[in-house]
């Protein structure tokens, strides 16, 4: 628990972590092969999961947690974080995953939900985990579940970036919506968001989410991690993008370049990285 | 006094907030041009490993060390002391060497493992207490005859400088605490006065 007003939210040295993470790329890998290459290509973190997004899609029946086997695979190709997956409400999932000594824990619409009504006590881990969000009520309901790193949820495995624009531009709204109101105004606008009245109130106070807030679900090209990078996130998730591309190394590199330089001035890295991974589209 | 914090990859966002609290003029560094007209450096945590990668990518190596050699101070935190740092392990990797003292990567553990603590640091003036922000932190396993260990905790030093060198194994930026930023600016200033 951290912060001030009697606002009860993720410990410090968890959100410290998204910190850590800002202006990198947290790359899906599904064995140790490709963890490696995540490392080597720059990624800021790894997500192990049993298959990617596209593949669940494409597949369907029930996606859940990796296994312990191949978590611990993970974990010992690479010293960079290794987050993983757990099922919406599944806390023993996570309790697993806790045990295991992952370093972020994702309570993940991309797996299949184990509750459709309720979501992870995220107070009650010695881990953080992060969510995903569609707009700020959602942000703010999770946050004060314990979420120490808001995403957008976008629409994972799909390569089509126009949901987590949406999501991204909902939460970014919201928040300067929110700075805008009156004292007055909050209790009916947290009504409204359906959110906690002491963190509608902050995120009033301060101009932002007291989390850090990163984007997920649907980023496959360099160009695309600039947009939502632009757009306000902090930093991004990429999935099937890279392990699904022909030449997973180039165009994950191509992804953290452009992540980086994601601002006006550095539009010739960005031409650069776009070439990268196109040139890898055509062989 | 311009200072510049190396903003690649990591949590440049939080030190650019505490250098303006200290009345410092922060600059956010993403090519090494951007170096030429700065006082002093700071070099955030983060991933080292994704870090060097991206230093590799705009050859910033050499602009780093041509700094230093120019007496302009530079600061790491967390990432940034295993790039500072002589020698690194486990894994060992390269680093800049700029501060003689041999560091050991996630020595405490994983994200579980990150704590807080409280220890007294005596930086230019009256001792006071600080807190500290463990991250998957490195270790300063190995202190050279040159520096001089500043803030220690549980036996092991934290804080150290050698020369215009600052390096820190925990997060001053995570906290309200302008100690230790303070401290650095005035190393920053004090080199200026130096320089003409």
């Amino acid at each position: 628990m951290s912060e001030t007003d009697g606002l009860r939210i993720a410990d410090r040295k968890h959100i410290g972590l998204a910190e850590m993470l800002k202006g990198g790329v947290i790359m899906d890998v599904t064995n140790a092969e490709q963890a490696k290459i995540a490392e080597d290509a720059g990624a800021a973190a790894v997500m192990a999961l049993e298959r990617v997004p596209s593949d669940i899609r494409r597949d369907g029946g029930v996606a859940r947690m990796a296994s312990v086997k191949k978590v611990k695979e993970i974990q010992a190709a690479v010293t960079i974080p290794v987050m993983a997956k757990a099922r919406i409400g599944h806390f023993v999932e996570a309790q697993i995953l806790e045990a295991l000594g992952v370093d972020y824990i994702d309570e993940s619409e991309v797996l299949t939900p184990a509750d459709e009504h309720f979501h992870i006590d995220k107070f009650a881990f010695r881990i953080p985990f992060v969510c995903g969000c569609r707009d700020l009520g959602e942000a703010l309901r999770r946050i004060g579940e314990g979420a120490a790193l808001i995403r957008t949820k976008g629409e994972a495995g799909s390569g089509n970036i126009v949901e987590a624009v949406r999501h991204m531009r909902a939460v970014v709204a919201g928040v300067k919506r929110l700075h805008a109101l009156g004292r007055e105004e909050l209790m009916t606008e947290a009504k409204t968001l359906g959110a906690p009245y002491e963190l509608v109130r902050w995120v009033s106070a301060h101009g932002r989410l007291p989390v850090p807030n990163f984007s997920a679900g649907g980023i496959a090209t360099p160009a695309d991690a600039a947009l939502m990078m632009q757009l306000g996130a902090e930093a991004v998730f990429v999935g099937s993008g890279i392990f699904k591309s022909s030449d997973p190394a180039a165009r994950a590199r191509a992804i953290v370049q452009a992540t980086t330089h994601y601002k006006d001035p550095d539009v010739d890295q960005r031409v650069v990285a776009c070439a990268v991974a196109e040139g890898e589209a055509s062989r | 006094m311009k200072i510049g914090v190396l903003a690649l990859q990591g949590d440049f966002a939080l030190h650019t907030q505490a250098l303006e609290r200290c009345g410092a003029e922060p600059v956010l560094v993403r090519k090494p041009e951007e170096l030429a007209d700065l006082d002093g450096l700071v070099i955030p945590g983060g991933e080292s490993t994704t870090v060097l990668r991206l230093m590799d990518a705009w050859n910033f190596v050499p602009a780093i060390e041509k700094f230093h050699a120019a007496g302009k101070p530079i600061f790491g935190t967390c990432a940034g002391l295993i790039l500072l740092a002589r020698d690194v392990s486990s894994p060992s990797q390269f680093s800049l060497g700029l501060i003689d003292v041999g560091v050991e990567r996630n020595a405490y553990g994983r994200q579980r493992e990150s704590f807080e603590a409280l220890a007294t640091a005596t930086l230019g003036g009256t001792p006071a207490q600080i807190e500290l922000v463990f991250i998957r932190a490195p270790r300063i396993r190995r202190i050279g005859p040159g520096v001089q260990t500043l803030v220690t905790h549980a036996g092991d030093p934290v804080m150290a400088q050698q020369g215009t060198v600052l390096v820190a194994a925990f997060h001053p930026e995570l906290t309200a605490d302008l100690t230790v930023h303070r401290y650095f600016c005035e190393l920053v200033r004090s080199a200026r006065q130096r320089t003409p």
